[in-house]
């Protein structure tokens, strides 16, 4: 992240936006950008504008920020926030989203930020931009600000119904404002648009087919491209002949060392060209397998130092976050002071994001500028990926990401970017280049498979006397406990993968809540005490509390049940998001599980739109049903085993029990990102279900790949 | 060989072997119909084929030439929304959207056999639909909004 690209003068930052007033928000307040200096020198240094808003000449107003919309629906929320403070119909507001020639520099749209980060941000611009517009009108009426109000794209002097629409005041100015941390901004409580149900600002370019995701983009002369594949992990090419393909009229092959490409007018023909090639791969031998990753991953723990933040565009390392090995007290001494002990080894398999839009990229070179449309959740990532490898100036490279079909972490990278953009300068036409779904299952990368080994010890009134908590490689994402112990270590300790991996919605947290709530269960029911009562005995934190509460009562936990179901509880708190998730399960004497129903209570601050944040927990439970239940992604020796959607199951309708959610608005407290926690609470909550239906605790996700408890 | 997509004959140069897809997308620029596994297992590519919901994906185009398709291009008219679009928008179902025109087919083709499904029956006839992000909830919601209208 230290090598932003946004560098721009105040001449050149009025060219780029056109005239009007604009307000930019900076991390730092920086005197000089008022004023130009006389010398020249550049006003907005690199990496201090977050993001900016421009009013211009008609009223319209424009947002620019780095995030990009995957379906997290913040085109809308973030239209809604700069609405309410800039009193403006949303109707007037265009997000200018994910383009690294207009918008500040951005490191990526991940870890549930937009709304925290981006929306504060964006509030404080809007904030700052009206009040510059009071005191702009103020000035045209030689009167003073004293009770001039902003409403309806308009400055209003109530004492004599005066009113100036911005467009009158923008016009013919070019003012830059800057804004420092202290604009006062709207409280929650006072809201008006930001808090409301809003459509889907752009929803009906989807019901029509009409929206253009990178997939479905044509410009004039372009070629369809696509790469040979290795069959397997590790394989060295060993020779290719293309002369066959290269016959095909039309078809292009594109040759570097062991990259491979071909370049035709039409998709059908550059598939035929591929299958032309005649190729010799020398496999890798003795590489792991399903059968054999969990003691791989415990055998070769340390072997690789480092690992990706969640940033990183996956890799062969462990994900881990900020913040390692965390120790207090003695833990073995705290283990065993308790009148019960526990050890359980919890397991998480590779599972695959499987956005619905496959990797996508359409690269075209003009004049040695190189512009790039992708579906990536870091635009500025990719940007930098593609300056590394085609050596160009950072000027000289363009990222556009158009709203994109789906990332949930799995589109950090700029694998397809790269590829398209190669192709591209070889045959010196536009380049399409769009995965297929076996691609996208075998080469983007995966969420971490990991081993995680927990041991405790319990006292009989509840007290949890020790916890340690070990992770092989899957990630310290939600490794820390929130239950009160005195005597605790968690540690993570990354491994080597065989294969690729990387970011996914709430990364390691699944599997570290996962392994903390089935564990928390089983102490409660040694010490035989109420799941739901023992947590509440350990937990200081009264957001986290308050969901477990809120979901209980929705759920019915201490009402009366159907005798032979099975019910769970479980919850966490993750990237600023409290979240707390009850199940109700039946298993019938084949032992195959049923989910009834499930009730999910969540807190994330003022909700900013209650109906998307609704949609958003309710699909991170469905996608959370996969990889509590089914998903896993099987391989063998180098090969992925199950790279289709007929062979790698995914939630569907058929699956989707009776869902109840719980969402608790906190007006007082600020607004947290929703993307990610919801996925945390539904594998815990059915196997602890699971667990009270039939007395088998399932340790492994999935955990009944087969529709069945073996 | 002529295909005739929403209404209009148009004269495509194609090997019959080749998906439907493929030549919505390709030679026709009706890129509404979307890519998404190739096998027929995600519905992303559903179009109405003489008014049955079909995977365009893993339908040879020669198979569909002289009949009726249908796109999601093709569910407007005169500038008006499909009843069933208007109840997708309605009741604002989508994250990425990018099931949406297949979701949207598909609902057409079982609201046209069954005008008033039961939600059992909704289930059942979209189950080949996948939506990645979830929101299996609010389609099914959606498809009860259209089938009171």
């Amino acid at each position: 992240m230290d090598s932003p690209s946004f560098t721009l003068s105040r001449r050149q930052f009025i060219r780029l936006t056109g005239s009007g007033l604009v307000v930019a928000l900076v991390f730092r307040d920086l005197r000089l950008f008022a004023g130009e200096s006389p010398g020249g020198s550049p006003v907005l240094p690199p990496g201090e504008v977050g993001a900016w808003i421009q009013i211009g000449e008609d009223g319209a107003v424009s947002v620019y920020t780095g995030k990009v919309e995957f379906g997290q629906n913040i085109r809308t929320s973030l239209s809604q926030i700069v609405s309410e403070e800039l009193k403006v119909p949303l109707s007037s507001i265009t997000m200018v989203m994910g383009d690294t020639d207009l918008v500040p520099y951005d490191a990526g749209t991940f870890g549930s930020r937009t709304t925290p980060q981006m929306g504060t941000q964006l509030r404080k611009a809007a904030a700052t931009a009206r009040e510059a517009l009071i005191g702009m009108a103020a000035k045209k009426w030689d009167t003073t600000t004293d009770g001039l109000f902003a409403d309806k794209g308009m400055i209003v002097n109530p004492a004599n119904n005066q009113k100036l629409a911005y467009g009158m005041l923008t016009k013919g100015q070019q003012i830059v404002h800057t804004i420092s941390d202290d604009v006062a901004v709207i409280a929650a409580k006072d809201w008006k648009v930001a808090g409301k149900t809003v459509r889907k600002v752009d929803g009906q370019r989807y019901i029509t087919g009409r929206h253009k995701y990178v997939s479905d983009m044509q410009v004039p002369d372009m070629q369809y491209g696509k790469v040979l594949r290795a069959p397997s992990y590790n394989a060295k090419l060993v020779s290719a002949d293309v002369s066959k393909a290269e016959n095909i009229p039309g078809v292009a092959v594109v040759r570097d060392g062991d990259f491979i490409g071909v370049v035709a007018p039409d998709v059908v023909t550059a598939t035929k060209a591929l299958q032309l090639i005649d190729v010799h791969w020398e496999e890798a031998t003795g590489q792991p397998s399903t059968a054999n990753i969990f003691d791989y991953l415990v055998k070769n723990a340390g072997q690789d130092g480092g690992g990706t933040g969640e940033s990183g565009g996956g890799s062969r390392r462990g994900g881990r976050e900020a913040g390692g090995e965390k120790q207090q007290g003695d833990v073995e001494a705290g283990i065993a002071q308790g009148d019960f002990q526990h050890a359980q080894t919890y397991h998480v398999n590779y599972i695959a994001h499987v956005p619905l839009e496959p990797r996508a990229a359409l690269a075209e070179w003009i004049d040695g500028k190189l512009t790039v449309w992708t579906g990536t959740q870091r635009p500025f990532g990719v940007h930098e990926e593609l300056v590394d490898t085609f050596h160009l100036p950072k000027e000289k490279v363009r990222v556009i990401v158009p709203d994109t079909g789906s990332g949930y972490g799995g589109k950090h990278s700029g694998e397809a970017a790269i590829e398209a953009a190669r192709l591209a300068k070889a045959v010196n036409r536009p380049v399409k280049l769009v995965w297929t779904r076996e691609e996208e299952f075998t080469w983007a990368y995966f969420r971490p498979a990991g081993v995680i080994e927990v041991t405790a010890g319990v006292k009989k009134d509840g007290t949890i006397a020790g916890w340690k908590f070990i992770n092989y490689n899957s990630g310290n994402a939600g490794m820390a406990t929130q239950y009160r112990t005195v005597n605790k270590q968690e540690v993570h300790i990354p491994s080597r993968t065989p294969l690729r991996q990387g970011s996914y919605r709430a990364l390691a947290a699944t599997g570290n809540v996962f392994a903390r709530e089935c564990h928390m269960t089983d102490l409660a029911r040694l010490i035989k005490m109420d799941p739901l009562e023992f947590r509440l005995k350990n937990l200081d934190d009264e957001r986290f509390k308050d969901v477990l509460q809120a979901a209980s009562k929705a759920f019915g936990w201490d009402g009366p049940k159907v005798s032979g179901h099975g019910y769970g509880i479980a919850g966490g708190f993750e990237k600023g998001g409290h979240i707390a998730t009850c199940a109700e399960v039946a298993v019938n004497p084949d032992k195959e599980v049923r989910i009834i129903r499930v009730t999910q209570a969540f807190e994330c601050g003022a909700i900013v739109n209650p109906h998307h944040l609704e949609n958003q927990i309710t699909g991170a439970i469905i996608q959370g049903l996969g990889g509590a239940l089914f998903e896993k992604i099987e391989f063998e020796n180098g090969k992925i085993l199950n790279p289709g959607l007929s062979a790698y199951r995914v939630p569907r309708f058929s699956d989707v029990p009776k869902i109840e959610v719980v969402l608790i608005n906190r007006k007082d407290l600020p607004s947290a990102g929703a993307g990610e926690a919801g996925i945390v609470g539904i594998a815990p909550a059915i196997r602890n279900a699971i667990l009270d239906a039939t007395g088998t605790g399932l340790t492994t996700l999935p955990m009944i790949p087969n529709g069945t408890i073996r | 060989m002529v295909l005739k997509v929403n209404g209009v004959d148009h004269e495509i140069t194609a090997d019959p072997d080749v998906a439907l897809l493929t030549v919505l997308r390709n030679h026709l620029d009706l890129t509404g119909s979307k890519y998404g596994c190739g096998e027929g297992a995600c519905g992303a590519c559903t179009v109405l084929i003489n008014g049955n919901p079909a995977r365009s994906c893993i339908t040879p185009v020669g198979t569909a030439a002289g009949k009726e398709i249908t796109t999601i291009e093709g569910l407007e008219k005169d500038g008006r929304l499909h009843a069933v679009q208007e109840a997708f928008l309605t009741t604002d179902v989508f994250q990425c959207s990018y099931c949406a025109s297949g979701m949207i087919l598909s609902a057409v083709a079982l609201l046209h056999g069954n005008p008033s499904p039961s939600q059992e029956a909704i289930v059942k006839a979209m189950n080949g639909n996948v939506c990645r992000c979830g929101t299996y909830p609010f389609i099914v919601k959606a498809i009860q909004l259209a089938s009171k209208s």
